[in-house]
């Protein structure tokens, strides 16, 4: 019995990688792997609401009706991320503003709405805390990774620190937009190359691949709603 | 004139969405595949980001922040009203433009969960922009992010008939190819900067 908590705890951070091996919550991940310290506090916040959402959408399952599951999962993740971006104004504001937008992203951060539909709506209280917490410290590693790579190799800083010889020999395109891209495609093909392409089979990145898209399928996604009506 | 010109050119050029911002990556991925698709995944953005817009702007300005402070609520509201409204937005195209909705009807809850839309109505109240000026950024995101996807759809094709390494198959050789889409858009920055700035 222990050994199956243990392995929901685990799984998020490498089998079930929610970055590298599910590719949810892409956008944060390209956008705020710039510098480790911001890709830090952005992991630790999501893992934050990621904790909270879990619980509460597991402790409510039974009380949420089928049909409108998504609205009401998503107005308490947007009340979790409210709460979580007011403590950060208030005890961190340096990280409140490098975060910036993408705080109040985290509403619509596809590993939370994700976690929720696809593990928190059917398991107990006490195994959606540990996947929340698996699952967001795999985020959090993810994130730092990339970040270490962005920031090391595009900058020449580590946590704001001046790393030698990178310092005076920076590649700062890996600090813009196409260094993000290009950051990431490489390491989900380390993934892949290291699960000599089990981690992800070939994973037909369209409708299917994001979770989003899953949990409104479901629901009211246009083709079902046809056959519906 | 000039300003409204350089307002949608910024929006979707300099500070295109999805390649120099990173918001909406999903639906740029994922449904970046055929052309009709992604023209239709794009105009229904465009549609909504408008519509929000017009939507959240004054809820902000008249109700959250008039006269006790109700700010902390943005985030709440917002999505909130987002998601009415592709819902609202889906009903009346379902019962009165049935040709329409059957185009854009698919893509449309998708949007909810877009952050490019969500990302555009917050950027816009957080940058203190008036009505006019969220609309026309708006307007220019929307077509940014057409841009984007119709250009990355071009690629895309031609990039599936390559034959990349093995580990670089399917998604790797997708976000390479999108770094090289995204410098492009770097290119763009210069040239409207010293037109406009």
């Amino acid at each position: 019995m222990k050994n199956s908590k243990l392995a929901i705890l685990l799984k998020g951070l490498i089998k079930e990688n929610p970055v590298l091996v599910l590719i949810l919550g892409t956008c944060p991940t390209l956008a705020i792997s710039t510098s480790v310290t911001a890709a830090f506090g952005m992991g630790m916040a999501a893992t934050a609401v990621l904790i909270c959402s879990n619980m509460a959408i597991s402790a409510l399952r039974k009380v949420i009706p089928e049909q409108v599951r998504i609205p009401c999962y998503i107005v308490l993740i947007a009340g979790f991320v409210t709460l979580v971006s007011m403590v950060l104004e208030a005890y961190a504001y340096s990280l409140f503003q490098s975060l910036g937008v993408y705080l109040s992203l985290i509403v619509v951060n596809c590993i939370i709405l994700g976690r929720a539909e696809m593990f928190a709506s059917k398991n107990s209280v006490g195994d959606s805390a540990l996947d929340a917490i698996g699952m967001g410290l795999g985020f959090t590693l993810a994130l730092c990774a990339m970040a270490c790579i962005r920031e090391v190799f595009g900058a020449g800083t580590f946590c704001g620190l001046p790393v030698p010889w990178f310092h005076d020999n920076p590649i700062s395109i890996l600090t813009m937009a196409p260094g993000g891209f290009v950051t990431f495609g490489v390491m989900i093909a380390l993934v892949n190359k290291i699960s000599k392409g089990k981690a992800i089979k070939k994973k037909d990145f369209g409708c299917a691949g994001c979770p989003s898209a899953a949990a409104c399928g479901k629901t009211s996604c246009g083709a079902k709603e046809e056959t519906k009506a | 004139m000039k300003s409204v010109i350089y307002i949608i050119l910024t929006a979707a050029i300099t500070n295109n969405y999805v390649l120099v911002k990173f918001l909406g990556i999903c639906p740029f991925l994922g449904v970046s595949k055929k052309l009709d698709q992604a023209t239709g995944m794009s105009l229904a953005v465009i549609f909504v980001q408008l519509m929000a817009t017009a939507a959240t702007w004054p809820i902000y300005h008249f109700l959250l922040d008039g006269g006790i402070d109700f700010t902390y609520m943005q985030t709440v509201v917002f999505i909130l009203v987002i998601a009415a409204l592709v819902q609202l937005v889906e009903i009346i195209l379902k019962k009165y433009i049935p040709a329409l909705h059957a185009s854009l009807g698919v893509y449309l809850p998708l949007i909810t969960t877009n952050c490019a839309v969500l990302g555009v109505t917050v950027n816009n109240i957080s940058d203190g922009l008036s009505f006019g000026e969220s609309m026309l950024t708006s307007l220019g995101c929307g077509l940014g992010f057409f841009l984007a996807m119709v250009l990355f759809c071009g690629v895309r094709s031609r990039v599936a008939e390559a034959k990349p390494a093995k580990s670089f198959e399917g998604l790797p050789i997708t976000l390479i190819s999108a770094a090289i889409v995204s410098l492009s858009f770097f290119g763009f920055a210069g040239i409207i900067g010293n037109l406009f700035g």
